[in-house]
């Protein structure tokens, strides 16, 4: 019976010529081969059965390998099908990548929570929520590919090897190519649910933790890779919206008429907070949009000041009562109270705002009996993979297929789809017609979702010895785990902790901005440790020595890192070196050297140095990669941009006014050193950011007496706090 | 509504729009050269970097009225055939790009740069490319594909 059925199917795949799909089972689901002719029947097998499809094979070799994740310049284009293929021992240049359908039933990671399946690329946990999952859909691939060749050449699977996208029989001498072998795959009736032991041994690891070039750069290059911004579809309308910049502010149109009657404008659609104009042509959908007249209701931002609110911030700080305890570790009261020196320190830092190049934007088209819609995007997916738009539009979500496109940046903002929303309101008033939906900058700023404005109340006791005994942590702010996110120092060995957050909020639009908390929990608690050296006459690497005893991996971080740094070597020239350790999923410790000019305030970063212990490292390079990256977008942050909000409005719309770091402020070099590591990848796409604020004031610390303690160290504070 | 024709990448191309109309929504919005990017619209970012008679010039910036009278427009898509111009090639060997938006624009400032001064300094470069921002942080392997593209002898050609 199950022959008859295996010649039905091997029919099915000789009359394709487009390859066939492995549909390889999470334990216990019968695998099954399907034809890639036929996308309904795959459907349809996803449809019923929680299969995991991930690649594609044609018989002239070609491997198409599908990745789930969102690619916004952090490599998952590569590394996640890069652990596939070393595990299904595929031939590298013959591989193709293509993002995988949105169906998280299919493509999520169980690596978020247990039992869930999510497509959500944040929180920097691609490579290590997906690395298992690839690893063992790689190991079943070549198996069935095993199988089926110990079928075709009747010799038993165990005298069989691959390599290079080939199965071998050493006996005999044979040699097939994987795309050889289309015709005669079968699969086996069961699949083993390979355990860790029984993948391959890194030692024989080929691809993973090789420097092998990006998959997607060639089209980032020639202009070809498609942003969603670049989607044009026949008889494509354009939107936009204007927002205002007070957030949650109502508005009330004045001027329809006079809209209406504009060029190329085909309806004006109302939202809550906004009013929407989709016209002909994007000229005249923006040409619209200056035009519009709009009374604006206040809001709860309404009154909001941001430089003046720490007043508040501090108050609240000072209350007896405590806020929502997120963290704590022995008896903090019990510890200063013989204690033999305490400290207590505030830590600023203003709202920041994304400024990710692609400005937000989608295009939605709703089918015209209204049963079904295309979204093309560049999301960083999220709990719902149809992104909202399944529930405005009253279809259902299998009925809404989501075409990913790259991401012109995300760094958090790309998580929350608002945008994507609204493309699918006006597109549901368009229907059939598809609409683009494009923010301009002026929108993505002034309606930005920020880095929440917060406060840092540090306090901490020593010892006769000097020994830290207590440390505590008041994060005043709105948000939630926005603000309060890394406030526990795990690495360090201090025996009284508390952490707590204090709520004020003030109505603005909020948003996981790189490494959300550790921003500012980061820049208090490294700074801290590093006025608690000062005082105590200590160097900022012995400190951070004692306090990592009993955490070896961060402390092999520390070390390298001096090494590395010369840190031993105080620096000439007018210039000092300061140093941050940052724990996100990843272990790693900076150090960067400065200079200041005194006339200016203007800091000058020389040099950064970065030790790192990321686990398995899939593409060294681009670990790298994005150590740079993290540093310079730290140091824009840290040196540059402040967005102000006067009477609930922001004050700054577009590059002119939000200062982003150019390439003349660019240390001369940048140095990673990774270290060499067996445990499970860790994410590396948000341990630099947060080491800078930190690096560069304990730096400045050294180099002049001076704390900085608010963010942005914009020029103006530097000389104040020369000053002061 | 006003007819333009366009010499862009060595082909005439022809659009219909209103007068005013900027440079950047007709090539990527009218005739679908998507490589230019738009970031800013106000000339601070120049993801919209392209030549216009050899020169780097912002298209937000420029009304495709001007542009319409035998200028030759050159954007990323006209840089090369397949991808292989010297520059090109030393993007992908320094793997600068990382979400890749502003890369394009890159690019074009950085050909713009060695075509006039082969072999730029370091500060050159700097000083030249200041104005294209990057949110991604790729400034240090930017500077590296430039110093190897300008390594290479036929970087000026093409």
């Amino acid at each position: 019976m199950v022959q008859t059925k295996t010649e039905i199917s091997r029919r099915k795949f000789l009359k394709s010529s487009s390859g066939v799909a492995l549909f390889i089972g999470i334990s216990g689901i019968l695998p099954q081969l399907i034809s890639c002719k036929d996308p309904n029947k795959i459907k349809e097998q996803l449809a019923q059965q929680p299969l995991t499809a991930w690649v594609k094979l044609s018989e002239d070799g070609l491997i198409t390998i599908y990745n789930p994740a969102a690619e916004m310049g952090q490599g998952s284009m590569t590394s996640l099908p890069l652990i596939f293929a070393e595990e299904m021992d595929a031939d590298w240049s013959m591989v193709k990548v293509e993002f995988s359908p949105q169906e998280s039933e299919i493509y999520g990671s169980p690596g978020w929570a247990p039992g869930s399946k999510l497509m959500f690329t944040v929180g920097s946990r691609t490579t290590n929520s997906y690395y298992n999952v690839m690893r063992k859909a790689g190991a079943q691939a070549r198996y069935v590919l095993m199988s089926s060749a110990a079928k075709h050449l009747e010799v038993p699977i165990e005298e069989l090897t691959t390599s290079n996208s080939h199965v071998l029989h050493g006996r005999t001498n044979q040699k097939i190519n994987y795309g050889a072998l289309i015709p005669f795959l079968e699969m086996p009736e069961s699949l083993p649910d390979f355990s860790e032991a029984e993948l391959k041994n890194p030692k024989d690891f080929k691809l993973i933790g090789k420097d092998i070039p990006r998959t997607e750069i060639p089209a980032k290059v020639n202009g070809s890779a498609m942003f969603a911004i670049d989607i044009r579809l026949p008889e494509m309308v354009y939107g936009v919206l204007e927002r205002g910049n007070l957030h949650g502010s109502k508005p009330k149109l004045t001027n329809e008429t006079e809209i209406l009657a504009m060029d190329g404008v085909v309806r004006i659609i109302p939202l809550d907070y906004a009013i929407g104009v989709v016209a002909k042509t994007l000229e005249q959908a923006l040409s619209a949009k200056k035009s519009l007249k709009i009374d604006w209701s206040e809001s709860k931002a309404s009154g909001h000041n941001s430089q003046e609110i720490y007043s508040t911030y501090e108050k609240i700080a000072s209350q007896k009562e405590k806020g929502k305890v997120i963290f704590e570790i022995g008896d903090v009261a019990k510890a200063k109270r013989t204690a033999a020196k305490t400290y207590a320190v505030d830590y600023k830092n203003d709202y920041v705002y994304h400024a990710q190049m692609e400005p937000l934007n989608a295009v939605v088209q709703v089918a015209e009996d209204g049963g079904s819609a295309e979204v093309w995007v560049g999301s960083q997916q999220g709990m719902d993979t149809k992104l909202g738009v399944p529930k405005i539009l009253g279809i259902a979500p299998e009925n809404v297929n989501v075409h990913l496109q790259y991401l012109g940046g995300g760094f958090g903002r790309r998580s929350m789809n608002d945008f994507v929303e609204e493309c699918a309101y006006l597109a549901k008033e368009m229907t059939p017609l598809p609409v683009k939906l494009i923010w301009t900058r002026e929108d993505d700023v002034t309606y930005g979702a920020f880095r929440p404005l917060s406060l840092q109340r540090l306090t901490a006791s020593t010892d006769y010895k000097g020994n830290i005994t207590s440390f505590s942590h008041a994060v005043v702010g709105d948000g939630g785990n926005l603000v309060a996110s890394a406030v526990a120092n795990d690495h360090y060995d201090i025996p009284n902790q508390f952490a707590e957050w204090r709520e004020a909020s003030n109505g603005i639009r909020l948003k996981h901005w790189r490494a959300v908390g550790h921003g500012p929990n980061k820049f208090a608690i490294e700074c801290m440790l590093d006025e608690i050296a000062r005082d105590q006459g200590l160097d900022p690497l012995d400190l951070r020595r004692k306090l990592m005893a009993k955490a070896p991996r961060a402390l092999a971080t520390l070390e390298k890192v001096a090494e590395l740094s010369n840190w031993s070597t105080p620096s000439d020239n007018g210039r000092a070196k300061g140093m941050a350790f940052v724990e996100h999923g990843s272990l790693g410790t900076g150090v960067c050297e400065i200079s200041v000019d005194r006339s200016t305030g203007i800091i000058k970063v020389h040099h950064f140095w970065i030790a790192l212990d990321a686990g398995v490292v899939v593409q060294p390079d681009n670990v790298k990669a994005q150590m740079e990256g993290g540093i310079i977008m730290g140091m824009s942050s840290v040196l540059k941009e402040q967005i102000t909000i006067v009477n609930g409005r922001v004050q700054q719309s577009n590059y002119h006014d939000y200062n982003l770091l150019r390439m003349q402020d660019v240390p001369d070099s940048i140095e990673t050193v990774i270290l060499e590591s067996a445990e499970v990848p860790e994410g590396v796409g948000e341990t630099a950011t947060p080491m800078v604020a930190c690096a560069i004031a304990n730096a400045f610390l050294r180099l002049t007496g001076k704390p900085l303690r608010h963010l942005p160290f914009s020029p103006e504070r530097v000389l104040q706090a020369l000053n002061s | 509504m006003v007819r333009f024709q366009l010499d862009i990448n060595n082909s005439k191309h022809t659009v219909e729009v209103a007068e005013g109309t900027s440079l950047l929504w007709v090539l990527r919005e009218h005739l679908g050269l998507t490589g230019t990017k738009y970031s800013c619209g106000i000339g601070q970012c120049g993801a919209c970097m392209v030549h216009i008679d050899n020169e780097p010039m912002r298209a937000c910036l420029l009304q495709v009225d001007n542009y319409a009278d035998g200028q030759k427009i050159k954007t990323i898509e006209g840089l090369s055939k397949n991808g292989d111009h010297p520059v090109q090639k030393a993007w992908i060997e320094a793997q600068a790009p990382q979400c890749g938006y502003c890369q394009t624009g890159q690019i074009m400032q950085a050909v713009a740069l060695l075509e006039t001064n082969p072999n730029p300094t370091r500060e050159e470069i700097k000083s030249h490319m200041n104005g294209i921002l990057c949110r991604c942080g790729t400034y240090l392997r930017i500077i590296k594909a430039i110093e190897l593209a300008s390594k290479t002898p036929t970087s000026i050609e093409n």
